[in-house]
């Protein structure tokens, strides 16, 4: 737990479990969120990240325990979360283009029956020119490269401006190069709001995150920049050499720069 | 080639397809674009149960298939919604239920049915001035409905997780389209009939999206596609005296199948 000091906590979960049916896919989970925190959960296949930051945008009701974005709950919060999922559904051929995509990010603001106003549309451009995606503002969506696609989505995410941004698997379709691209990204975007990320690619999140947890049914999680082998066997249930295998060393080794 | 457009009933018939074609772009394209093809073709043989209790009872068969086209299209609707993977049986199940229905209602229906395959098979030659007017009003509605709610359908034809996130009422919205396709089905009735109309609702826009980037667009060069081979294939079918729906569709097929050969070209 990190609730060092006077500011209240941005986001709170309490002993949260949360499935589907009889299934429990969460089991108390408790976590709790600082300004500008910058958290990278870990987690397999399964392993019940997705719906983590479903349960945290009112998608998906807890079984048990509470959950507290700024005092309010989920649902009613959404306006203070931005949300990046890992892909679009649609097909390439989507005709659609890039600042059509982002302004949907107004969507909530707006709601039935109001069309999107000058200022949602400036807020459109800001995002573009932030994200340096002002040559493909005119582009179908579908034409762009994935690291482009991913860029998008966070201007979709961020077009509200929210205080929380949550990330799911945010690289997992894009090279390595665009992946540093990425995270230079949300590092900086990290100056101004809290980061919470999930993803199953232990080796692509060390290095920016400023905390790091595991996520297996249980969080593992204290608020430290290393994974510790005690946290990946408690979440993998199994020999930390099994699935250290492959991860870069500095995931593992970063204890020591920070020294 | 004007001269067929002396007469009446080739004017209705000329108004008709280019009416019946507004609707065809605008909905057709958000069928096309989120995969419910199989639905619509759905709503549009249930129908056919509303065509029967209207010959059974002897009101127009008309009001009927818009009855039934609307509570088959709440239903496949919310089918579509709970079931996710496996609703594609339900809604086969209450396509061939609304066919049955009509089927039976219609052998019980005592006297000559000359009006059925028309019904069937479209009877473009025979709309009344006064269907104009009807179909006239539901396009009025079909584009208001989704001029009001088109940045939503936008979102959840894009990317419907996101548009549920930013508080979408995704199944109240889904549930207002299917209900404006089955508004469409009825006016594509009249023109190509039940059987084929499925056709003709997705062809233009399939058509359109080949070669737009844009929704608003892709609606409005599908409407103007669908009012080309309406009006050309009509044209078509009063020279060779061939049946007009019939030949609307093949005419629509053969272009799609020359674009979709083209665009290939194109990008190779």
């Amino acid at each position: 737990m990190t609730t060092d000091g006077t500011e209240a906590p941005v986001l709170t979960v309490s002993g949260m479990s949360a499935g589907y049916g009889d299934e429990t896919v969460l089991e108390k989970i408790n976590l709790v969120l600082n300004r500008r925190d910058f958290v990278g959960l870990i987690g397999p296949n399964g392993g019940g990240k997705t719906t983590l930051l479903k349960v945290l945008l009112g998608l998906v009701q807890p079984t048990a325990g509470e959950v507290r974005i700024n005092g309010l709950a989920p649902g009613p919060a959404r306006d203070q979360i931005g949300y990046v999922p890992q892909a679009v559904d649609a097909d390439r051929r989507f005709p659609i283009g890039v600042k059509d995509v982002v302004i949907m990010g107004c969507l909530a603001t707006r709601g039935l029956f109001h069309a999107y106003t000058r200022e949602d549309r400036e807020a459109v451009d800001r995002m573009l020119d932030e994200l340096e995606l002002q040559d493909v503002r005119d582009r179908r969506f579908g034409d762009l490269s994935g690291g482009q696609q991913q860029r998008v989505l966070i201007a979709r995410a961020l077009v509200a401006d929210p205080q929380i941004l949550l990330l799911d698997e945010p690289t997992a379709s894009v090279d390595i190069k665009v992946r540093e691209n990425v995270y230079d990204l949300l590092s900086r975007l990290n100056e101004r709001m809290t980061i919470l990320l999930v993803t199953h690619d232990m080796g692509v999140i060390s290095s920016y995150v400023k905390t790091v947890g595991c996520l297996n049914r249980e969080l593992h999680y204290h608020g430290k920049k290393e994974i510790t082998t005690q946290m990946l066997e408690d979440a993998y249930h199994c020999p930390v050499d099994l699935i250290a295998h492959g991860i870069p060393h500095r995931v593992l080794s970063d204890h020591d720069h920070a020294h | 080639m004007f001269e067929a457009f002396e007469y009446e009933f080739m004017r209705n018939a000329l108004a008709a397809g280019i009416l019946a074609s507004v609707a065809c772009g605008v909905i057709g394209s958000f069928v096309v674009l989120n995969r419910i093809v199989f639905l619509s073709a759905g709503i549009a043989h249930a129908a056919y149960g509303g065509i029967g209790l209207g010959f059974f009872f002897g009101f127009n068969p008309v009001i009927g298939a818009v009855g039934f086209s609307l509570a088959a299209a709440l239903g496949m609707g919310v089918a579509q919604r709970r079931t996710g993977q496996r609703a594609d049986t339900l809604i086969g199940v209450m396509w061939a239920i609304g066919m049955a229905l009509g089927v039976i209602l219609v052998d019980r229906t005592a006297g000559y049915k000359t009006d059925l395959m028309s019904y069937l098979f479209g009877s473009i030659l025979t709309v009344p001035s006064g269907d104009l007017v009807i179909m006239l009003v539901l396009d009025v509605v079909i584009i208001i409905g989704t001029g009001l709610l088109y940045k939503e359908l936008l979102a959840i034809s894009f990317d419907e997780n996101h548009a549920v996130v930013q508080r979408v009422p995704v199944t109240a919205i889904y549930l207002v389209f299917v209900c404006m396709i089955a508004l469409t089905v009825v006016m594509l009735m009249r023109v190509v009939g039940l059987i084929l109309l499925i056709a003709l609702l997705t062809m233009p826009a399939a058509i359109s999206a080949l070669f737009v980037r844009d929704m608003r667009r892709m609606m409005v060069v599908a409407g103007l596609v669908g009012a080309a081979f309406t009006s050309a294939g009509l044209w078509l079918s009063y020279t060779f005296n061939i049946a007009s729906g019939a030949t609307i569709i093949l005419l629509t097929a053969a272009v799609f199948l020359v674009c979709l050969v083209v665009r290939r070209g194109l990008n190779a």
